[in-house]
């Protein structure tokens, strides 16, 4: 197939993603990366998407798939439009990061890998996230929530559900 | 690499440099477990049961990726080094369910090996066991998730091995996975080697499941029927109510000319033997027109009774026969000589498949030209005319493969069609202009990257198919004879095609390829035998359709469904069948005898190479003979004196009945073996076998075997090159290649003993959407 015509992506990014291929001395180098962006605009890595980074590399989906399964930031489930990741290693643990996670199962009604009923929020836990400093911390897609305590956690989602009202996209759980 | 000399366990040893640790020790009998561990794969160091103590380094080595080097020193045996295995033991055994009593493995499971040999009975894990359901994979391969050590072999078995990279390990750590590549099914060439490196039961063979435990089977190791490979195959056998059944076939020997390797029709495609169609007493056509059973007496008394009849009456011109691709050397030699000096007639031929004909004029007077199928694992350049290994030689591409991976082989492929060993091939051709026969001249050219990277090579190993003939054969030869140091192998379709062929199952041609019309012939084996080229096998049905053919016998082969024949054309033609199956042929017959197939008997057979290999007895089943027996009970009945047919107990052996043989059972096991190689053995009953096949090494000297190879179960190789090996047959004018009907059976198809097999018809099935698909490409 032609992949200019039969590509799921948007032409920005199929153009990413040809540049990608052609970067490394060995294809299949630009594996995670290609996953990684695919997954930022798709939402999840959806079976058609597996099938195009497999024929645009030249290796079986299988090939593929055994190195997406190895991740977990790489997902093969729809996410919410906001993904909260809560981190609980030892340093935000110790600094009350299962109150955290806890107060977001409470407000969200939903647990680890949870997505709410319009899509709109989902939780996961997760590994450290690099914030060391200012535990307990938080990655909201690509934001960083640091020094939280429960009480910020009502502050942090209506962030995002007045963002969306912005946007008008979503409306109101 | 130059050898180097370093110490284990205080024993000095000495290996080239760059050796693994763990396969210089194995050569010396110091045995490292491992379970990750396999020869000829690439390395994993995953499973941490091989770790040694090297001196001076820190930590715990893994052996088999330690490369040694002059002057280490290593302990491999200590208690630091048992409590190492035990502690890895113990993890492997935290979540692997303890059903060994049930497990296909148990009995020769390498988990179940180390947890005798380490321990590790006790354990400080208490959580309880995760269980998953069995999976089906395929209708060969059933696979056990909480069994798997996650060793990976079966992954680099599947990928490196066979090249299908079908299998996969999803998620990591204690979530890994083994994963097929259709998510929940195999796509795949369903050889089952994953199921054979399975160190445990995670990985398990549809057709053996559950069936048996390995003590319960006796172990034969004797040749597969299926193709032109001929490779060793190990059967289970066990005893069953008429007989006894094979449940399992597999190679974990190594042994023979394949290794561990075998494919899906050598592993699963052995059940036509217990198929229930199965004919187990002879059948004869009753007055009313149906074939009805009948005794092995009334029904060899009437066949022999008809055919000397027709002999006496109207000739034994007047007679065809017509032989198989799949019975032993034996039979086919003692068949032809049947029909040359019983029923006094040359109408005798096989299903071509192949013109070994034309490979053996061309090659003739040439010594030590012909290939043997170990050169095609070890030889530095291989160019593959033609053929489609990977789908109708399994075993030679599967040499191919590891050739070109192991040893850096540069493999050169020429071919009308894109075929899979491509991706192992440095260099492809496609056909050139006017098919096959300009690729020499293509060659000699010497303009193209191609024939510029074959010239360039010292040595060549030709490999060509079926689709080269007649004169394009000799062609072919003469150019590599001309160019020296080249080799050549030559592919047909079934296990004995070549075996027919040089056994003279040919209406023109002797045993090796000695025309008929050769003054003085096997003047002594052969009295009375006519000089005059008998008819071809489509011209048998010619003569039955004009009502010239008197008598036809058809021994392991199904012409009417091959060539197609009208039903009707036999109708005045006494038909005699051996048989496994009431065949299409069969069915028209008027006598038709239940035959064995070929793990029910005792014989040689030739693959295409020309390797010769014993078949031994594994099965057996009641009511069936040997066609051999068949035979020599047919002449008996038609009032041969049989010795004249079998120089059975023949005057000036001396036979050791066994006064030398030594006291201890063992002793007289290699004792049979020294007799049978110095053709000793007693040989008293005419329905021996092996008494025919002293007679074909005396008149055919490209037979001319070693014996001890051959019965300590090995490969010995014929030499058509030889100068009286096979005669030149230039006094032919015509090479009749049109006779010639390639099979081309694939990896689940075998001629008529296919379609009687369940197994390879499933297996059929299931691959039959991927199959389409890329026929549709």
């Amino acid at each position: 197939m032609s992949l200019e015509t039969m590509t799921i992506f948007s032409p920005q990014l199929a153009a990413r993603l040809d540049a990608l291929v052609a970067k490394y001395p060995v294809k299949r180098s630009a594996l995670i990366p290609m996953l990684l962006y695919a997954q930022d605009e798709i939402g999840y890595l959806s079976d058609t998407v597996i099938a195009e980074v497999a024929e645009r590399i030249g290796i079986s989906e299988l090939d593929v798939r055994n190195v997406a399964t190895y991740y977990s930031m790489l997902r093969f489930k729809p996410a919410g439009k906001y993904n909260v990741q809560v981190c609980t290693n030892i340093s935000c643990m110790l600094r009350g990061a299962y109150d955290v996670y806890e107060r977001f199962q409470e407000e969200l009604g939903v647990g680890h890998k949870g997505v709410t009923p319009d899509g709109f929020f989902s939780l996961e836990e997760v590994e450290c996230i690099g914030a060391c400093c200012w535990a307990p911390a938080i990655q909201v897609n690509y934001d960083f929530h640091d020094e939280l305590t429960p009480g910020h956690v009502p502050g942090i989602l209506a962030q995002y559900r007045s963002k969306a009202d912005n946007e008008g996209k979503v409306p109101h759980a | 690499m130059a050898d180097v000399t370093f110490t284990v366990d205080g024993k000095k040893l000495t290996a080239p440099a760059g050796t693994l640790l763990i396969e210089a020790c194995r050569k010396v009998g110091i045995e490292i477990p491992a379970f990750c561990y396999y020869p000829g794969l690439s390395l994993q160091a995953a499973c941490r049961m091989c770790v040694v103590r090297q001196e001076k380094v820190p930590k715990l080595q893994t052996a088999c990726t330690t490369a040694v080097a002059e002057g280490q020193v290593f302990i491999t045996d200590s208690p630091e080094i048992t409590q190492a295995r035990k502690a890895t033991i113990e993890l492997l055994l935290g979540n692997h369910p303890l059903d060994c009593p049930v497990c296909d493995a148990g009995g020769e499971c390498e988990l179940q090996d180390m947890t005798f040999k380490y321990g590790a009975g006790e354990s400080l894990y208490v959580e309880a066991k995760q269980h998953r359901e069995e999976q089906q994979w395929s209708p060969a391969v059933f696979f056990d998730r909480p069994r798997c050590i996650l060793c990976y072999r079966c992954i680099r078995m599947c990928g490196e091995g066979m090249d299908v990279w079908a299998l996969g390990v999803h998620n990591r750590g204690v979530s890994s996975i083994i994963t097929p590549n259709g998510g929940d099914h195999l796509d795949c060439e369903q050889c089952g080697m994953c199921i054979d490196v399975c160190p445990v039961g995670a990985l398990t063979s549809g057709s053996y499941r559950y069936k048996t435990r390995p003590w319960e089977m006796n172990h034969v190791s004797t040749v597969c029927t299926h193709c032109a490979d001929g490779c060793k195959v190990t059967l289970g056998v066990r005893q069953s109510n008429d007989g006894s059944e094979i449940v399992r076939a597999d190679n974990r020997d190594k042994s023979g000319i394949n290794g561990d390797f075998l494919c899906a029709k050598g592993r699963f495609g052995f059940d036509f033997v217990e198929n229930p169609e199965r004919l187990t007493k002879p059948l004869v056509r009753n007055t009313a027109g149906k074939l009805e059973p009948a005794t092995w007496e009334h029904a060899l008394r009437f066949a022999a009774g008809k055919l000397r009849e027709i002999r006496d009456n109207k000739g034994g011109s007047s007679i065809g026969v017509i032989g198989s691709n799949q019975t032993t050397n034996e039979e086919n030699y003692l068949l032809q000589k049947f029909a040359r000096t019983v029923l006094v007639t040359n109408n005798i031929d096989h299903e071509r498949s192949a013109d070994y004909t034309a490979f053996a004029r061309a090659i003739a007077g040439h010594e030590a030209k012909s290939a043997s199928l170990r050169e095609t694992a070890t030889a530095p350049a291989i160019l593959l005319i033609g053929g489609n290994p990977t789908e109708e030689h399994p075993l030679l591409a599967w040499n191919l493969r590891t050739n070109v991976r192991l040893n850096h082989a540069r493999l050169y492929i020429a071919n009308a069609k894109t075929i899979k060993l491509e991706r192992q091939a440095k260099a492809v051709q496609g056909l050139p202009p006017n098919g096959y026969k300009d690729l020499t001249a293509l060659l000699d050219r010497n303009d193209t990257d191609f024939s510029k990277a074959v010239l360039a090579e010292e040595s060549l190993l030709i490999v060509f198919g079926q689709e080269y003939r007649g004169e394009q054969i000799e062609a072919l030869v003469a150019w590599g004879l001309k160019r020296g140091n080249v080799r050549f192998a030559f592919l047909s379709d079934y296990s004995n095609s070549r075996g027919a062929a040089d056994m003279g199952l040919l209406p023109d041609l002797l045993p090796g390829y000695v025309p008929v019309t050769t003054p003085g012939a096997f003047a002594t084996e052969y009295p009375g035998l006519p000089t005059t080229p008998g008819k071809t096998q489509p011209e048998f049905f010619t003569a039955a359709a004009k009502g010239e053919l008197g008598a036809l016998l058809v021994v392991g082969a199904n012409p009417v469904a091959k060539l197609g024949v009208d039903p009707v054309a036999l109708k005045n033609t006494f038909v005699v069948v051996q048989d496994l199956f009431l065949t299409e042929t069969a069915a028209l017959a008027d006598v038709v005898f239940p035959a064995a197939s070929l793990y029910e008997k005792t014989g040689t057979v030739t693959n295409t190479f020309g390797d010769v290999q014993l078949a031994k007895k594994a099965a057996d089943r009641a009511g069936v003979k040997p066609d051999f027996e068949i035979l020599v009970r047919l002449a008996g009945s038609m009032g041969v004196d049989v010795k004249t047919l079998v120089p059975f107990g023949a005057g000036n052996v001396t036979a050791d009945l066994g006064q030398s043989r030594g006291a201890q059972s063992g002793e007289a096991d290699r004792h049979a073996v020294w007799l049978a190689a110095n053709g000793l053995e007693p040989k008293l009953s005419p329905f021996d076998p092996l008494a025919v096949l002293d007679e074909i090494e005396r008149l055919v000297p490209a037979y001319k075997l070693d014996r001890l190879n051959l019965f300590g179960g090995n490969d010995a190789p014929v030499e058509p090159g030889l100068v009286s090996g096979f005669v030149p047959v230039s006094v032919l004018t015509g090479t009749q290649d049109d006779l010639v009907v390639p099979a081309h059976d694939g990896l689940f198809t075998s001629g008529t003993l296919g379609r009687y097999s369940p197994a390879l018809k499933e297996l059929a099935r299931h691959q039959a959407p991927a199959l389409a698909e890329a026929a549709a490409d």
